[in-house]
């Protein structure tokens, strides 16, 4: 019997600059069995959403489906006519796509989108798809699944949306349903929830599963068999067991090293002497946006008290889900958002809560680096411009050291000098990304503040600018604050780890501390929601989000921000009052009642 | 909440209004000239001249002068013509219904047309009929709108004998003589505004067909038609009723080309005429007009989009 899925001598092309068939996807060959979860992997330009999207003989603008075969069970899907087409797609086989908020129509309600395949292709009856979805919403554990379809897409959040869109995948009980990258724009704790909904209604529903991803951790616990792919071409191919166990291929293995976590820094540095200030000193530093009251307070705060040190040459991690405030804090320690009460001390001295009110000198000693290195650097200059900025800015030095420093700040971020002539917008995206450390390097700051820097890049691209922190952390005198939403990148190179959630320092200590034992529940469901490289991992761990709402008539502000997520929360107490600030058994300081309680 | 947005929209308008009137005023205040000196003529004596002032009100200061106006204006009565001595209102009563009707008839068919047009070019992006209508479109703002009409009345009026070269409108006429008369003149102003309206409606369109929904919408077994009209085009109803409101106020105060080549009796040219017979009372009215449907067209579209807007609608 042949297989359900067949892929064979499948090729992509797009038209280069001259017109000439740039193959981007190239004599691509795969199988799937019926019921069985194939994962594609690989990073981004492998091709892997390409394929994804011809299996529904569909090919973005400028992109050809060139040659090669795709059979779905007896339908031979490229040799399908444009009317034809109509009919299959989303029928036989449905899309999720990444993004799940770009994917809605923000205009139309959640039910009407979900069930607009069955209507298009005349499957049921409207009241039957309704009820059906309604089934589906809450097989996905989507909270009123009732009422949820009413709703507008801005109205709901990114990981219900994602569950949505999966509902609206597998209204038309299609043959094949492809999942491209479902849980890559999500929190872990959130990922978690959304992974164990998708297997679940997978396997109940014998659906046959293509799931792209670059996270081989995920796919460890979703994919009956892995096709790796890179540049287009199929690296390797095989049962998820075998390919995760013994690696046959050099770029699998390097995907597999990237993926481990490792441990970049050694020891952790001593200040110098007791009495010296630390180097930056944030203390009860509030922060916010809307109208500020009599108090100075903003109408919605998002950090609370904050209060945190970094001494000379150490890195501090912070950590949380999005919409904690990580970035807010980084942008209010460089001046960018105005803080609204607290003090940051750089080296003992108050800095102005604006950077406009900061000296030159101040502003050199404190650089940041963003996230995103395509928006960061302008596209249109060249390397030497944008390094030699900062140079030129603070130093004022003269064209010919210019050009030498800049030869130097390349050589120190691992970029050949003949780089320095290129214009920004033809590197990489991991190249870019050290010429915004090169940057930030180049005015020989005391402290840099690193935004998620290694969240747009690939997996190993991410890895590389890793060890390069660290290597310059050992080889400078640079103080790093490394904000992230990845535990294990955090744990990886920084000394001290802050976790943030909702705008509150819910645990701080040494990075040994985290691994000692369980602190805040917070952190512990982070810590165990990050999917670990081995099958069977899903069904074992125990981090689950369990929601239990609190009475709305509380103040929010007067009780434990984690209340209503907590899987081990006291009912009378944690629910009534403000949680302690105490030093926890594994010595990090713990925003919580629980040890309080126990005793 | 969407309604206190809306509210507070309109209140805004209110008070753009008001410093309309505040700028036209004083702007008609600098213009040389003195209307007492200008209805009497050369031949004048300063007594009489001084005595046609009195009478006038021009003697009294300015801020008063803009507040007795003010006051007539709201009252609908914006004072009497210097010119024709006749009360400015029933000057422009007869004039602006002229001028509406002909707006309105324009806006009938170009507003359709140029819906029309944007979608399907942004349907079939890049193929050859978006690249035709792109030629149309593009020459029909090119070409210079006297030069539309002018051609048009020597081919229509002419050469053909099909339609009346000039635009009387009898108020016992039937619908075919209505349509006869009112043909040229709509076509030329069509020419002026579609094109504009076209591009803006093609160029949103395309803004959402190039979102991840609408791919979406693709792989979902969505039709073309189905994918434009019930996906992309609600999304991009904003930015399109903006570019038609603009288009279409042109069509009031913009019309006076039209006006003079059909000799058809609007409100453009006879601002025109208060300006050259130096006739301020008309001219500050017609002047308020202008603007209070410019704002007026300009509020609506910024309302039709603060309602289209799912996340101001659903909150």
């Amino acid at each position: 019997m042949s297989a359900h899925l067949q892929v064979s001598g499948l090729e992509v092309t797009v038209s280069g600059e001259h017109g000439e068939r740039i193959r981007i996807v190239d004599d691509v060959n795969f199988e799937a069995n019926k019921g069985e979860v194939l994962a594609l992997i690989g990073e981004s330009g492998s091709g892997k959403t390409t394929i994804a999207l011809a299996l529904m003989a569909y090919a973005r603008r400028g992109c050809t489906i060139s040659a090669g075969q795709i059979r779905i069970g007896d339908t031979s899907v490229l040799e399908l006519s444009r009317e034809q087409l109509f009919g299959f797609r989303g029928n036989r086989v449905s899309y999720v796509s990444q993004s799940a908020a770009a994917a809605f129509n923000p205009s139309k309600s959640i039910m009407d989108q979900v069930i607009e395949t069955a209507m298009l292709h005349k499957l049921s009856s409207k009241s039957a798809a309704r009820s059906k979805a309604i089934e589906l919403f809450s097989s996905l554990a989507l909270p009123n699944p009732e009422t949820i379809g009413n709703h507008y897409p801005h109205q709901v959040s990114g990981g219900q949306l994602q569950r949505l869109m999966a509902a609206m995948a597998l209204i038309s009980d299609p043959d094949v349903v492809i999942l491209d990258e479902p849980t890559t724009a999500l929190d872990v704790t959130t990922q978690i929830e959304v992974l164990r909904a998708f297997k679940k209604v997978v396997r109940n529903r014998g659906t046959t599963a293509i799931y792209v991803s670059h996270d081989l951790s995920v796919v460890a616990q979703m994919a009956d068999k892995i096709v790796v792919l890179k540049n287009g071409t199929v690296r390797e191919a095989g049962e998820t067991m075998q390919v995760l166990d013994a690696p046959s291929d050099e770029y699998t293995q390097a995907l597999m090293a990237a993926a481990k976590p490792s441990l970049r820094v050694e020891s952790l540095k001593k200040p110098d002497s007791e009495t010296e200030a630390a180097l930056l000193e944030l203390r009860d530093v509030s922060a916010g946006f809307g109208r500020v009251d009599a108090d100075g307070m903003p109408k919605f705060t998002i950090l609370h008290d904050v209060n945190l040190t970094v001494e000379r040459g150490t890195t501090l991690g912070i950590i949380g889900e999005s919409g904690c405030g990580k970035s807010t804090l980084a942008r209010t320690i460089a001046g960018l958002h105005p803080a609204a009460a607290g003090s940051i001390c750089l080296d003992g001295v108050p800095l102005a809560t604006h950077l406009s009110k900061r000296t030159r000198d101040q502003l050199r000693r404190v650089q940041i680096v963003f996230q995103n290195a395509d928006t960061a650097l302008n596209p249109a200059h060249t390397v030497e411009q944008v390094v030699g900025r900062p140079l030129v800015f603070y130093k004022g030095i003269s064209a010919d050291e210019t050009h030498k420093r800049v030869a130097e700040l390349l050589a120190q971020v691992k970029l050949p000098v003949d780089i320095a002539t290129r214009r920004c917008a033809e590197l990489s995206g991991g190249q870019k990304q050290r010429i915004n450390l090169a940057r930030a390097l180049a005015a020989e700051p005391d402290i840099i503040l690193c935004d998620e820097v290694t969240s747009a890049l690939d997996t190993v691209v991410g890895a590389a600018i890793l060890d390069l922190i660290a290597e310059l952390r050992r080889e400078l005198d640079v103080a790093f604050i490394f904000i992230s939403h990845d535990i294990s990148a955090v744990r990886s190179v920084c000394d001290d780890i802050l976790v943030l959630y909702s705008g509150r320092t819910v645990e701080f200590g040494k990075r040994e501390n985290f691994a000692a034992g369980p602190g805040h529940p917070y952190t512990d469901l982070l810590v165990s929601s990050v999917p670990e490289l081995r099958q069977g991992w899903l069904e074992e761990t125990s981090a689950r989000t369990i929601l239990r709402p609190v009475d709305n008539a509380v103040d929010v502000d007067e009780i434990c921000a984690f209340v209503d997520r907590c899987p081990v929360r006291l009912d009378g107490i944690c629910d009534t009052k403000r949680p302690p600030r105490l030093i926890h058994a594994n010595g990090n300081e713990v925003l919580c009642h629980l040890p309080q309680a126990e005793s | 909440m969407i309604l206190l947005l809306v509210a507070k929209r309109i209140l805004i308008a209110f008070f753009t209004l008001l410093l309309v009137s505040l700028v036209v005023f004083s702007i008609t205040s600098l213009l040389p000239g003195d209307a007492a000196q200008e209805l009497l003529g050369q031949s004048a004596t300063p007594e009489i001249v001084a005595e046609l002032r009195e009478q006038l009100g021009l003697n009294q200061p300015g801020h008063i002068r803009y507040l007795v106006w003010l006051k007539g204006l709201l009252s609908g009565d914006p004072g009497i013509s210097m010119v024709s001595d006749m009360p400015v209102r029933d000057i422009i009563g007869q004039r602006l219904p002229k001028s509406l009707m002909l707006a309105g008839l324009t806006a009938a068919v170009s507003v359709p047309l140029a819906l029309l047009i944007g979608i399907l070019s942004a349907m079939y992006r890049d193929s050859r009929l978006d690249r035709s209508l792109n030629i149309v479109t593009l020459s029909m703002i090119a070409v210079p709108e006297f030069l539309v009409a002018t051609i048009a009345v020597i081919v229509f009026a002419v050469q053909l004998r099909w339609l009346p070269s000039i635009t009387i409108v009898s108020p016992d006429a039937t619908f075919g003589e209505l349509a006869r008369a009112f043909a040229m003149p709509v076509m030329t102003l069509c020419f002026v505004v579609v094109a504009q309206m076209a591009r803006m409606t093609r160029a949103a369109v395309i803004n959402q067909l190039d979102s991840p929904y609408v791919e979406m919408a693709i792989l979902k077994g969505a039709r073309p038609t189905r994918i434009a009209l019930r996906h992309a085009f609600p999304n991009a109803i904003g930015p399109v009723v903006n570019a038609i409101a603009l288009s279409l106020s042109y069509l009031l105060g913009g019309a006076i080309i039209v006006e003079t080549i059909f000799n058809y009796p609007g409100i453009a040219s006879l601002m025109v005429n208060a300006v050259t017979s130096r006739d301020m009372p008309l001219l500050q009215a017609c002047a308020m007009i202008f603007s209070g449907a410019y704002l007026m067209m300009v509020l609506v579209a910024d309302i039709v989009a603060i309602v289209s807007n799912p996340k101001l609608r659903h909150r």
